[in-house]
This record gives structure tokens, sequence and C-alpha cells, in this order.
């Protein structure tokens, strides 16, 4: 009967109502929604390698280097000679590498030339190497291997053809269309940024930008074409990083600082839990300030719906009364105001949740394809709950002010 | 003795020296249907509101169906009155965004006796009986004419089956018509359901239906002295 009363109540105001529910759930959605994301990148980043020991570049920040190696963002600097890859992987301390050449791209989807190593020694998550769910690794310098998501929003299978396109955006400005690719097999998701990736090998690589200068396609040469894609593989000239797993960690700053100190390129090792918790830290800054503001937000909605409240007591002093007479002792009263205020606290959550979710839903796609992450659409985690917890607290505690306000009223009441 | 007041007075706080109510003796039988006349400002709606125990009196012996309201705290006096105590007001009697049905419920729901009494269809009995159509049940109590709000207050007002009926002019607002019709359901249901009335009105033309005729201003001395 209470809540008949209250959501009656709060229906018959429902223009005020809805302002102060609007402004509450832009805040709640903010706050929420910052909360999440900063959850899920969190997870998503964490579980994007697994087992590198060591990811290795030209010289440039680590944060950068991390990103344009694993996570596909941004652009490298620079490349690193194959010489000097060469140089470094026969070390008796490294087991395995695996060579990452970036820089051209499918229908946006970046494409990464690499060894089959890749498909060997390449984890995520909890240690989960990659698995096929069609076909098989790249063999020739034509084949290509694309990640699930990839395939599943081009509508690829097994053996058709695609060609790729210079550089990372995606304008049909220069393509590679001299040199047409098969797809040889399809893998499995992972929720990484693998799955919005084009694998070739480096022989592919190589092959493709045969003819080219600078990122730029000669035009004399193109009459060769016929006679490049007939040319035997060849080993690439460069790569833009690569992947190492040592045969024991004990070696790791060993390693790191042998190739800091290589003498004939500038070259940088990064670990990768190192470089993901700078990156936190860089990024702890802009969370706070839009946790702040957000909370901030969330106060001033608050404060509005107080308000609200505390100018509806006064409006309805002859219902307060009226209610006196019919029996309401004055803790009911109390309890009235309360109530419509959590009502009013909960249709906020409500449309917040409801609007993350959808904002959420729309975005996944574009998160995915332009960052790589995967962002888990279910957010009704323990954080949320705690989240939304509190901010009823808030709120209820906010709306004792015009809650007392109704009781002290209808207390010293002098008809 | 349904009503029994002994050297009672009444002064609102901020003015400690008037005595808004000073009454040595007055008193109401069971089933009586009294009909209290009084110029406005004569205190007629302060005696009432220490009837319903909504004030407690500055002094004196207020008894009201057994209960020394006086001595009652404000919790119990709360309860007392909504168990057994109906109110109808000028107006303003109605939640006006409940529905006529909600605000007869909203009634029981606050007079924890009546929800062990009375089965649920007694909110709708009472509509019934007072000539509110079906389809208006659920429509909300501001979009009702005036004379179906207050027949609809009655129905409120008793749907606790109070012993005592206080109503503070509530046919001020109505016409003529209106008038007469409110007036005969009302006393009529009071005296089906064995229900003391006291009604307080300016109208004297009314007088004539009650069985007993006060005036206040001949037994509150505070009101004699202006």
């Amino acid at each position: 009967m209470m809540l008949t009363l209250a959501l009656n109540s709060i229906k018959d105001r429902a223009g005020s109502v809805a302002l102060s529910v609007l402004a509450m759930a832009v805040s709640i959605f903010v706050l929420l929604g910052v909360e999440h994301i900063r959850q899920q990148v969190k997870a998503s980043f964490s579980s994007t390698v697994s087992g590198v020991d060591m990811i290795v570049g030209a010289r440039t920040g680590a944060t950068n280097l991390l990103l344009y190696s694993v996570f596909r963002v941004g652009t490298p600097t620079n490349n690193i000679s194959w010489d000097a890859y060469q140089y470094i992987i026969d070390s008796p301390d490294i087991r395995w590498s695996i060579p990452l050449s970036l820089g051209d791209s499918h229908c946006g989807y970046r494409v990464l030339g690499t060894t089959d190593d890749y498909f060997r020694y390449f984890k995520y998550g909890q240690d989960l190497a990659l698995r096929f769910e069609t076909g098989r690794a790249f063999g020739q310098a034509n084949e290509v291997v694309l990640g699930f998501e990839v395939a599943k929003k081009l509508g690829y299978q097994l053996g058709d053809s695609i060609i790729l396109a210079h550089g990372v955006v995606s304008t049909h400005f220069s393509q590679h269309d001299d040199y047409p690719f098969t797809v040889v097999g399809i893998l499995l998701p992972t929720g990484t940024p693998v799955d919005q990736t084009v694998h070739i090998s480096l022989e592919g690589i190589e092959a493709i930008h045969r003819g080219w200068k600078n990122g730029v396609k000669i035009p004399s040469r193109i009459s060769q074409e016929q006679e490049a894609s007939e040319q035997p593989a060849q080993p690439p000239q460069s790569i833009t990083a690569f992947l190492v797993g040592l045969e024991s960690r004990m070696s790791t700053f060993r390693v790191q600082r042998a190739i800091n100190n290589y003498r004939y390129e500038p070259l940088m090792a990064i670990l990768p839990g190192v470089a993901l918790t700078d990156l936190w830290q860089t990024m702890r800054v802009f969370e706070n300030a839009l946790r702040l503001v957000s909370t901030l937000v969330f106060l001033a909605a608050s404060l509005g719906l107080t308000a609200l409240l505390l100018a509806s007591i006064r409006e309805r002093k002859q219902e307060m009364y009226l209610l006196r007479a019919i029996g309401a002792s004055p803790a009911r009263l109390l309890a009235l105001v309360q109530l419509e205020s959590i009502v009013i606290t909960v249709i906020s959550c409500t449309v917040a949740l409801l609007g993350l979710e959808v904002a959420l839903l729309v975005s996944q796609d574009y998160l995915l394809s332009r960052f790589g992450l995967a962002i888990n659409v279910n957010i009704l985690t323990q954080q949320t709950g705690i989240l939304l917890a509190l901010l009823l607290i808030t709120t209820a505690l906010l709306s004792m002010i015009p809650s007392l306000k109704g009781y002290f009223q209808a207390k010293r009441f002098s008809g | 003795m349904v009503i029994s007041l002994n050297n009672v007075t009444f002064r609102y706080a901020d003015q400690e020296h008037v005595n808004v109510l000073d009454i040595r003796s007055w008193s109401v039988e069971a089933g009586e249907q009294v009909f209290l006349k009084g110029p406005s400002g004569s205190g007629k709606s302060t005696l009432l509101n220490i009837l319903a125990g909504l004030l407690p009196p500055s002094g004196g012996e207020v008894t009201v169906l057994g209960e020394r309201l006086d001595q009652l705290s404000r919790a119990r006096r709360d309860r007392f009155r909504a168990n057994h105590i109906g109110y109808v007001f000028q107006q303003f009697n109605l939640i006006p965004y409940l529905s006529a049905l909600d605000n007869i419920n909203l009634a029981r729901y606050f007079s924890a006796d009546s929800q062990k009494k009375l089965p649920s269809v007694a909110s709708e009995e009472r509509l019934n009986a007072l000539g509110i159509a079906q389809r208006l049940w659920h429509k909300p109590a501001r979009e009702l004419s005036v004379g179906q709000q207050q027949r609809v207050a009655i129905a409120r007002a008793m749907v606790n089956e109070p012993k005592l009926l206080i109503a503070d002019e509530p046919t001020s607002s109505l016409d003529q018509q209106n008038r007469d019709r409110f007036l005969q359901l009302l006393l009529e249901q009071a005296s089906q359901h064995n229900m003391t009335v006291v009604f307080v009105s300016h109208d004297a033309s009314l007088s004539q239906r009650f069985s007993r005729q006060e005036i206040l201003s001949e037994f509150n001395r505070a009101g004699a002295g202006r």
C-alpha cells in the first residue's frame, strides 16, 4: 500500500521526476560505464599475452611498443633489420621467438606478417594456444589465416581470395591488388586482438611489397607483377618487432640489457607485465578524473532530487495532513518520502543499466575492431552491484533531509 | 458516553496567554448526531483536532470512547484515530492522485484492526452504499466531481467502522442538491452503523436534520471573552 502510494505520487509528478531521473541516470551511466570499461580493458589486456617473456622492437616508448606489437593499436615508429633479429635470437638464452611485421590492412583489419612459430608459441588468456576452426597454418607466401572476427564479419570461407591494402587506413587508395591471397585457415575466437588480425607469412609481406618503395607503388614495376609473383619467396628485409620466450626467466634482465645495448641498431626490449603496469599507471589519471567527474555529477543529481522532494513536501502539506488524519504516523510519512526517493533512484539505476547495456551492445563491434577490446556486455557483476548499493545508500542519506522535514512538519502539526 | 471533556484548555505554542479553547464540561452520548455551529475562528477546528487526537490539549481531560486522549502518547493517539475515528474535511479529503478505491484502502491500511476484522471487499461495499458508480472506482480522485469526492470521503471515513464520525464543514463546497444528498447519506450510514456524529458547520439550515444542536460559543468560555 505504501508502495502504491509512493508510485502514484511519483506518477503524479512525472514531469519533474523524469528530469531528476534523467540527470541521475546519466551520472550513473557514466559511473558504471567507466567502471565497467576499466575492468574490461584490464581483463582484456591482461589476457592478450601469456607466456611471452619479452617484446623487442625499435627504440620507442615501452607503452607504444606494447600497444602496437600486441594490441595492434597505434603505429610502429621504425623497423628492425632481419639481420639484427637473426643475431639476437641466436642467443642460447632464447627458446623461441615470433617475428611480427605490421603495416598493411584488409578492410580495416590489421595484417600481421609472421612465421608458423606464431601458431606454435603464441599464448593468450590462461596459457591457451591458438586453435583453428577450419583449415591450417599458411605454407605458401600467398596463403592467409584469418582471425575469427575477420572471417565472420567479412563472411570469408576457406578458398576465398582476398586483396590486402597498404597502410592501416581502410581506403582503397593503394591496394596490393597485384598479389591476391587465398584463405587457408580460420582461427577459433580468442577474445583478443588475434580475432581481428589477418595473418600472412613474412614471405607474403615481402611479396606484396616487391615493386614498392617508401610506401608507394612504382609504376614502372607494375608490368613486372606477373614475374614478381612467380619469383621464389625471399626472406624479408626487416620486421616490426618480435616476441621472445626465454629458456629461463633467470636470464630476463641479462637478455634485456644485451638487447638494449645492441650496438648496430637502436633496439628496445620490454617485459609485457611491467609495460602493462606502466600503462595502467598512465590510464589511472584519466580513470580517476572520469570517476571524480561522474561522482560529482551523481552528487549534483542527488541534490537535485533532494530539492525536488523538499519542494514536494511543501506543496503536499495538505496531503500530509490528510494522511496524518487517517492514521499515518509521522514515521510513516518519513518512510513514504524515503520510499519515493528510493523508487526514483531505482528507476534511474534501471534506466542507466539499460542505457549502458544498449550502448555496449552498439559499440561492442566498434571497440573490438578499433581498439581490439573484447567487452563483456554482461554488466551485472558484483562490482556493479556494490556500486549501485553505494548509490542507493547515498540518495537514501541525502533524502533524509526532506524526509525529516516531512517528519517534523507532521509531528508539530497544529491544525 | 462517547465524548467527555473536562476543563479542557488549548493554547498555541506561539501565543501562550491566549486560550483558543476553554471548556469546563461537554459530553456526547453514544448514537447522538450533534450539529455544532460556530463562526469561523471560534475554535471549531481546534476542538475537532483535539477530539481526533491530532492535537493534545494544553490542559484538562479529554475522554473519547473511554480513552483518556490527553494521557496517550502521540503514537498511541495515531493508532487510536486510525482505528476508531472517521474524519471528513471541508475539502482535500482524498489523495488526488490515488483512485477512489485506493483512497479507501489506504485508510484500511493505516488501521491495523481493520485488516484482521474486515474482508477486503469492505472498500467496495462502502462505495456501493454511497452510490459511487463502479466505473469511477479506479479513476484518480481529482477527476471526480466535488460531490462524488465528498461521498467517497464518507466511504473513506467509515470503512474502518469507527464509533465516532467527525465532519468539519464537509458541505460548504457543495451545491444545494449535492449538500442534501451528502447529508442524507452521511446520517443514514451513521445510524445504520451506530456511529456517533459530530458535524461542524456554519450553515444553520442543516441543523434540523440532527438530533442535537450545539453552539460552540455557548460552552467555550475562551470564545465568549472576545
